[in-house]
This record gives structure tokens, sequence and C-alpha cells, in this order.
């Protein structure tokens, strides 16, 4: 948990994927919401980069993926956690993990 | 500062293809501040090599660091330690940085990350523009501070040609005259005199004509 997804930077996104995720959602406040006035805006920029490495890489941009979220909208942060799952359930495991089960 | 764009990660994957231990090693001087080269950028390459290769079934090794400057010598000693651990280094500094590595590190091979562009200077977040060529002779306090040589495709210096049509050059729309910037530059300053003395040939011995140059500056040896 970060105060900020302003904070989070593209090799941490990375590391995720390297420390076995199949998919990141990176959620951070709604656009024209932060706190720090940007970090969202720049989170965003972060995300698209970290996808186009993933799509370079045959890991695949589709992994990853930014939300904007209130913190009053429980509701919704249930439904896009819950799509998002679904989405990566229907990739599959990432390129990495099945080179990693194959290679075990 | 130097600029510099990050090589395609296929060139760099290809480049890397024969070792498994390498050095990804980036520079906290130009390349870091135009974001090509510098600490974070060796992480978030470290990191994509890493997950491409192990992608691929070929694990690879790497370590990580960012010198002061890859251009002073001081700086790459430090690298002396480890860098024969390793069968390559993978530099994402400019050129002359991986061409220094290159000479003290003569039995390891020198892989460049990125691909050097020019000297030049930030417009904006994410956008660098060329304002230098090194000429070795500057003419800015005759131009307005628009440097001829760069600004003009041609490095014309005695007026715009026939390709300039109001404001731009005849090599794009995007470009501007060189020498409509210089001459709206010395009207604002009261200094058109400088455009119509007639001045002398520019002598290109100082720039790149005469091959790789050298300073020696006898007072600080």
């Amino acid at each position: 948990m970060l105060p900020c997804t302003g904070r989070i930077e593209e090799t941490l996104l990375l590391e995720a994927f390297e420390n076995g995720a199949d998919g990141v959602m990176v959620i951070g406040c709604l656009e024209g919401d932060c706190h720090y006035l940007s970090g969202n805006i720049r989170a965003r920029a972060r995300v698209a980069r970290v996808a186009g490495i993933l799509e370079s890489i045959r890991i695949g941009g589709d992994r990853i993926r930014m939300f904007n979220l209130s913190a009053g909208e429980g509701a919704k942060f249930a439904a896009y956690v819950n799509e998002f799952v679904g989405q990566i359930r229907e990739l599959g495991p990432s390129s990495i993990n099945v080179a990693r089960k194959n290679a075990a | 500062m130097i600029t510099g764009t990050p090589k395609p990660i296929e060139e760099i994957l290809e480049m890397v293809d024969p070792y498994d231990r390498i050095v990804v090693a980036g520079c906290y001087g130009c390349v870091t501040v135009c974001r090509v080269g510098g600490e974070k950028e060796v992480q978030v390459l470290s990191s994509t090599l890493r997950l491409a290769r192990e992608t691929a079934g070929k694990k690879i090794t790497i370590k990580e660091v960012c010198l002061e400057r890859q251009c002073d010598p001081e700086y790459i000693e430090q690298m002396r330690s480890y860098v024969h651990d390793y069968q390559a280094v993978l530099s994402i500094a400019c050129g002359a940085g991986i061409q220094f590595l290159a000479e003290k590190y003569t039995t390891t091979p020198l892989l460049p990350g990125i691909n050097t562009g020019f000297l030049g200077v930030t417009e904006r977040q994410g956008e660098w523009a060329e304002r230098c060529q090194g000429c070795g002779d500057c003419v800015l306090h005759l131009t307005g501070g628009i440097c001829p040589v760069t600004r003009c495709a041609k490095s014309l210096f005695h007026g715009p040609c026939g390709g300039s049509v109001q404001g731009h050059c005849e090599v794009g729309k995007d470009t501007p005259c060189g020498w409509q910037l210089i001459i709206d530059r010395l009207k604002a300053l009261d200094q058109m005199d400088n455009y119509t003395k007639l001045k002398p040939y520019k002598g290109w011995n100082t720039s790149r004509d005469g091959g790789p140059r050298r300073i020696v500056r006898e007072d600080m040896i």
C-alpha cells in the first residue's frame, strides 16, 4: 500500500511480474482529485510505459491496468477487482510463470 | 546535455543473447537528466531483460550499477573490483562513456543500450532539441544567442536561404528557420548591425573536419 500512486516507479511494477504476478492492477484516486495534484496522472503514464514494455517482451500489455476510484466507492472497487481478476484468469498464467513451471 | 534514446529491447536482447552474466551500467550525468540512462533506467532495463530472458528459458544474472560519470576515469575505476566477474557490460551512458569503459576494460565486451543523440536542451518534459554542434568556434555573441550552425539546416552564416518561408525551414514545417530566429532576435536586441557586418569565412578547422578533437589545457595539467 502506497500513500499515492505517484510514488509507484516502473521498476516496482516490473518487479511484481518478476516475483510471479500474472497481472497487476494499479488503483489510484480519481483524476483531478489527487492530493499531490498530479500523482495519479504520472502513475497513468508509468503504467502505460510498463504495459508497452510487457508487450514488447511478449508477456502482454493487458496484464497491467490502472483504475481510478474515490475512497467511498467500495462497490465499484469490488467490481473492478472482479473484472480484472476475470480478465487475468482468462489470459492464464503469464509466459514467465509458464516458463518457470516448465523449468521446474 | 548529451541526449539519447533507448535502443529497441529486441536489439538489446540480441546483443546480450550470448551472455548469461552481465553488468548494466548507468550514468548519473546527462543521460540521467534526459531519462535514458540513469539509475531508474538501469533498474527498468535490468528487470525487462530478466523477464524476457527467463520467459525465453535463458535466465540472466545482472549486476545493476550507476556510475557518477562514465566519462571520467576515477568513476570508471570503481568497476574494476567486479567487472571481470561478468561476461559483458551493457552501458546506457552516452557513446563517450561507453567508449571510455571499453578503453579501460579491454577484455570485457561493451554493449550500447542507447542511441546517443545530440547536445541539446529540455524544451518540455519528454522533449529535447538540438542547440549545439560543438563546432569549436562560437559566434553566439554575433547572432543573438542563436546558433546558425545548429539551427540553420544548411549551417549558413550570412542569412537565410530561399527555402525560408514564413519563418519555417524547407526541411519541415515544424522546423523554424534558424536565420529568421536570428534576425528577429537581433531586431529585438537592436543589434542588426551584427547582421550587416561583413564577416570572414568561418574556419571549420576547429570542427569535426580534422577527425577526433582533443582539448589540452596546459594550465590544468
